[in-house]
């Protein structure tokens, strides 16, 4: 009998991430290919919107029909889900889910500073969550949307947007030292 | 080949491969994120620590990478700005929200995109900043009824680009954020040596080439330069709608993409006197009649309210027929029969002017079908006149001063005609971006 080491067809230790600047090169490859094809950059805060909005058309499609935000995705018969955003949001969950199982690095953790509680993290995540969503539709768009795309068709608003959501993190970042360090 | 390729600007069920490409592009968006490490929290948060400048790279070497790809395309005259959706200016809830936006990055340590290549891979925090956001963007649709008006008007540009307002050629830009990104890219290299203690000289030394091929693409960039006019005219795309009756069912509507030359061929872009004079009275159209004859011609008669700009002067007034604010301006243009008028349509078009028409048969065919119940308008038709000239004889100049420069909206008030006029407020595309 003989012993056969069989190897693992997903990798069972994390490897090591790829070079920043590889990855944003590949990154600014994915965006160029997407404004090139579609006419559209990347995006995702936007999808968030146009779920939720569902969610309430469901259960409320009269507020929706008053509420002028809402309106614009799902007043009437509009199916608020009919958008490109859509796709690409899906798209990117499974992306992440692909390079995490061949890389090794599908677990259940919590990523957080040293010092604090796991719990703290889950609040302040969440807390963190519903601040940038907020942000991000005032804006119109989150770092991908607004940073990212309109950074590279160099849009004047979102060169602007991109300098404003550096300078809250830059600007906050002294006081909430303690979450991360 | 023309890009962006027409059947997948917008998704839609009529074309479930539009639903391919866009999951596909997605994906590879979610794979390099989680790939770069952007799973990782921390990875994110170290950014305003100067302990690690991840973030910064990433995002700098994909906007460069892009921008040089992007405008190189642009330049070659594959790729049509045009039809590329660019976030319009919003100041004051862009940087408003912009703030917000980065309190909720250091607090949470995740950006939307980053939490969905973290909640994908097994991280609570990313799943929980996910769930956040839920919550994040119902709030915002359910305040932004207190502040919509601020939220859709103040420090509103439309699409700007910094071109415009550093007016410099594109070219000059790229090349200019370029070497910001270099700069940044150095910078950032020596904050991690200096805060996060970290040793430049395991770097890869391919980085420096790497540097060296990004500039050399954006000087590149700068000598394609932008594309002629030519090369833009032939790039337009114009939409139209055609509505096709069934027997016994609902009307099937094609949506038909036709090029400059198609529009004119099939006479899309003439609008007879009837539908130009309609224009005036109808609310939703703020109309500007450009006379594009000689300043005699527009002396002997012309439409009230046209405004003279001889063809060979056109070029110098796109600048403002472009910053023309309303959105729903529509320029119809004229000449005595319409070979002027359709050099200047193609001119104006390739400009970028939107909405644009030809008055059908020119200031002759007006006269024709305004002038014969006009008892002030004492003229002789001229049997010899040449190609686009002047079809009658006028003995005095009286300008606009004859009825039938301005008629009567009473007497004219019921006219038959198809209305040609489709404006084009807006790209034909929904929100971009994370929009």
């Amino acid at each position: 009998m003989t012993t056969q080491t069989k190897k693992p067809l997903f990798p069972t230790s994390p490897k090591p991430f790829v070079h920043p600047y590889f990855g944003g090169m590949v990154l600014g490859v994915v965006l160029f290919l997407a404004l090139l094809l579609t006419g559209n950059g990347l995006g995702s805060s936007g999808a968030t919107s146009r779920f939720v909005t569902a969610v309430t058309d469901v259960f409320a499609p009269d507020h929706v029909d008053r509420t002028p935000y809402l309106l614009k995705m799902a007043g009437g018969d509009k199916n608020p889900l009919d958008d490109w955003i859509v796709p690409v949001y899906f798209g990117a969950l499974f992306g992440g889910f692909a390079s995490g199982l061949f890389n090794g690095r599908l677990k259940f953790e919590t990523t957080k500073g040293p010092n604090i509680s796991n719990r703290t993290r889950w609040l302040m995540s969440f807390l963190g969550g519903v601040i940038f969503l907020y942000g991000a539709r005032m804006a119109r768009g989150c770092t991908s949307g607004q940073a990212l795309t309109g950074g590279t068709t160099l849009s004047a608003g979102s060169w602007v947007v991109m300098f404003a959501i550096f300078g809250g993190a830059y600007g906050l970042a002294y006081f909430v030292r303690k979450l991360w360090n | 080949m023309n890009f962006p390729l027409p059947e997948f600007i917008t998704v839609s069920a009529a074309n479930p491969w539009t639903y391919v490409v866009f999951a596909v592009i997605g994906f590879a968006f979610g794979y390099t994120l989680e790939m770069s490490g952007f799973g990782d929290s921390r990875k994110l948060a170290a950014q305003f620590y100067f302990t690690e400048m991840t973030v910064l790279k990433v995002m700098f070497t994909a906007i460069v990478t892009a921008m040089v790809l992007l405008f190189g395309a642009v330049g070659l005259g594959i790729l049509n700005f045009n039809q590329v959706w660019v976030n319009p200016t919003y100041l004051s809830s862009g940087i408003l929200g912009g703030l917000i936006m980065g309190v909720g990055f250091i607090i949470g340590g995740f950006c939307p995109t980053t939490s969905l290549a973290s909640a994908s891979t097994g991280k609570i925090d990313g799943m929980l900043f996910m769930l956040g956001g839920f919550v994040g963007a119902y709030l915002f649709g359910e305040t932004e009824r207190f502040f919509t008006n601020w939220w859709n008007n103040a420090g509103y540009y439309g699409r700007v680009t910094l071109d415009q307002v550093f007016n410099l050629p594109l070219g000059v830009i790229v090349l200019l954020v370029v070497l910001m990104a270099l700069f940044m890219f150095w910078g950032a290299e020596q904050l991690e040596r200096i805060f996060g203690k970290k040793d430049l000289s395991k770097e890869p030394k391919i980085r420096v080439a790497g540097a060296g091929v990004l500039f050399a693409a954006a000087v590149v960039v700068v000598l394609i330069g932008s594309p002629s006019l030519e090369q833009k005219y032939n790039n337009l795309t114009f939409t139209r709608t055609e509505t096709i009756e069934q027997l016994n069912a609902d009307p099937i509507v094609n949506t038909i993409t036709y090029t400059a030359d198609q529009m004119l061929e099939n006479r899309l872009v003439f609008i007879t006197p009837a539908e130009a004079f309609k224009a005036k009275y109808d609310q939703g159209i703020n109309p500007v009649y450009l006379d594009v004859r000689s300043e005699a011609d527009y002396n002997l008669y012309h439409i009230e309210g046209a405004v003279n700009v001889p063809s060979e002067r056109l070029e110098e007034v796109i600048p403002v027929l472009l910053s023309e604010p309303p959105a729903n301006t529509v320029f119809m243009v004229m000449s005595n029969d319409e070979t002027a008028a359709v050099a200047a349509w193609k001119l104006l078009s390739a400009s970028s002017v939107p909405n644009v028409y030809i008055l059908e048969g020119g200031v002759n065919n007006w006269i024709a079908f305004f002038g014969q119940d006009d008892p002030t308008l004492a003229v002789q038709p001229k049997p010899e006149a040449g190609d686009d000239e002047l079809g009658y004889i006028f003995p005095v100049a009286l300008g606009s001063q004859y009825e039938s420069c301005s008629p009567n909206p009473i007497e004219y008030e019921d006219l038959e005609f198809v209305a040609k006029i489709k404006l084009q407020l807006k790209r034909d595309k929904s929100g971009g971006g994370c929009g």
